[in-house]
């Protein structure tokens, strides 16, 4: 497998960049594995890559009932933050901004991390106060946030309109500025490759039907379109289809299926710093290095695995930006797409063991995973390999459901993701 | 935008003018002191979460405020039938009958 560096780049640029070899093989199924993790979105070629530099586990395969990168991870607007109010959260995604730093590096495949900084508006008192709160919490779990007057936020983000007479005016935000973006493609394609070279098989277009367990109740492997693949253990990692898989292996979850919808307009010249969010007008908006906004905002209100949505949800969106920054009322959108995000009830995701001996889940991710992509990947793994979870991940478990001690960022982040 | 027959108003009208309130026929504990830790889980937070056909209550809030209840595909959107809160779950045969 080829290094990227500036030579390589040179070298093939010199027989015009037709020999670039290819990034990873296609793998055909073996027998059986010693770990398999289903859905090969960010999360789980992540978790294929720790387990296999981390934790010398090398003969895992990712199986993908469509193309690798092609659920939501290819479908997010790409921001990256970790501004949660609890300590748990604050953890978990700080974690992952930890390792967004130097994932580039580390891959030797450019993510394109860019931290541009994360701008939450706020419009009114409560939004004010909330803001404020959130900044005192992230500054005691060591996450960088602080608060700007409208002066301020409008000198890091020229287009915001700070005019009392705005139809929501701005009395502050609160700014990330470790928060930013990443192009989310490369980083299922860097994680499939540094994975790859690793050892690790990448199964593509090939639905995983069910899980079969043995008598005395552990994992034995999957039934896929391909056939029976065996497994001493098995991570879940499918997103919106995750409670169709695990209910397989006889395990219920508490997740419902919603489509999250996003758009672009067509690519402009650069005009907008930052990421903005507006919880109460309920959008967000950031633009991308080829020159397009992207936009995005809530869930639609109905379960779905349609990968669609409905338009009365794109309207609302875009009503709301037009609304914030009216200069783009006459941008022209190019396409939108819908992915299916699986939701607890408290908002925040379940990563750890189940019941059943040898299966683990990483899900309940919600609107919001995109961002978590290499802390989950890494506290997954940990949790594959040592069949304990990682402190990080400890308190996201499924028995948090029975027991109570639910992590309620569904209050605390508001809608925003 | 989902079209979605009301059954109260008997009248097709946009999505806009409803509000989506969950899976249906989930019964409330008839006694509910009798539930431990994992019955109370089940009831209030595990859902079936059907891929396919899905049972779920609907109400018109820009309309008569009445919720009832609908079988929709979750994979194509579609509406098989929607049907007064209190009548009984259709069955597999009538839904497979109104599927043709």
């Amino acid at each position: 497998m080829t290094r990227f560096s500036a030579l390589s780049l040179l070298k093939n640029a010199l027989s015009g960049h037709k020999n670039w070899p290819e990034q990873w093989p296609e793998a055909q199924p073996k027998k059986s594995y010693d770990v398999i993790i289903i859905g090969a979105g960010g999360h789980g070629l992540g978790a294929a890559y720790y387990l296999a530099k981390e934790h010398g586990i090398t003969n895992v395969a990712v199986i993908e009932k469509g193309w690798l990168g092609g659920g939501n991870t290819g479908r997010n607007t790409t921001i990256i933050r970790s501004n949660y109010l609890y300590d748990e959260s604050a953890r978990l995604y700080d974690h992952a901004v930890d390792l967004w730093d130097g994932l580039s590096q580390e891959l030797n495949y450019n993510v394109m991390f860019s931290q541009r900084g994360v701008m939450m508006l706020a419009h009114n008192v409560h939004d004010v106060q909330s803001s404020q709160r959130h900044i005192h919490s992230n500054r005691l779990n060591g996450v960088d946030n602080q608060w700007l007057t409208p002066e301020e936020a409008k000198e890091f983000c020229p287009p915001l309109n700070i005019s009392p007479n705005a139809r929501y005016p701005v009395l502050g935000a609160a700014l990330q500025k470790r928060a930013g973006t990443a192009r989310h493609d490369a980083v299922a394609w860097g994680y499939a490759r540094a994975a790859s070279k690793l050892g690790v098989d990448i199964i593509q277009n090939c639905p995983v039907t069910s899980i079969r367990r043995g008598a005395n109740g552990a994992v034995e492997g999957v039934e896929t379109a391909k056939g029976f693949i065996g497994a001493k253990k098995i991570a879940v990692s499918a997103a919106g289809n995750t409670s169709v898989v695990m209910e397989s292996a006889g395990v219920r979850l508490p997740l419902e299926s919603y489509p999250l919808q996003a758009l672009v307009s067509e690519p402009v010249k650069p005009v907008f710093p930052c990421v903005v969010m507006s919880n109460t007008v309920h959008a967000y908006i950031s633009q991308s290095d080829k020159g397009e906004l992207v936009i995005g905002s809530g869930t639609d209100q109905y379960t779905s695995y349609s990968q669609r949505g409905g338009l009365p949800l794109i309207e609302h969106t875009v009503a709301a930006i037009c609304e914030i920054f009216p200069m783009f009322n006459r941008m022209r959108m190019l396409r939108k797409w819908g992915g299916i995000v699986d939701v607890t009830p408290d908002r925040s995701a379940i990563l750890g063991k189940t019941p059943v001996p040898g299966l683990y889940v990483n899900c309940g991710w919600g609107t919001g995973g995109f961002k978590a992509t290499p802390g989950a990947a890494h506290v997954l793994a940990w949790t594959v390999a040592k069949d304990e979870p990682h402190p990080i991940n400890a308190p996201f478990t499924l028995e948090r459901f029975r027991t109570g001690r639910l992590i309620d960022e569904a209050a605390a982040a508001a809608v925003a993701h | 935008m989902l079209l979605i027959h009301c059954p109260y108003c008997d009248e097709t009208l946009p999505e806009a003018e409803f509000v989506y309130a969950g899976e249906a026929h989930i019964a409330r504990p008839e006694d509910p002191s009798t539930y431990d830790d994992e019955a109370w889980r089940d009831f209030l937070f595990i859902r079936t979460n059907a891929r396919g056909r899905h049972f779920e209550r609907w109400r018109h809030t820009h309309g008569c405020g009445r919720f009832f209840n609908a079988v929709r595909d979750t994979v194509s959107d579609r509406f098989l039938l929607t049907y007064r809160a209190g009548e009984p779950r259709p069955s597999d045969a009538e839904l497979e009958e109104l599927a043709k």
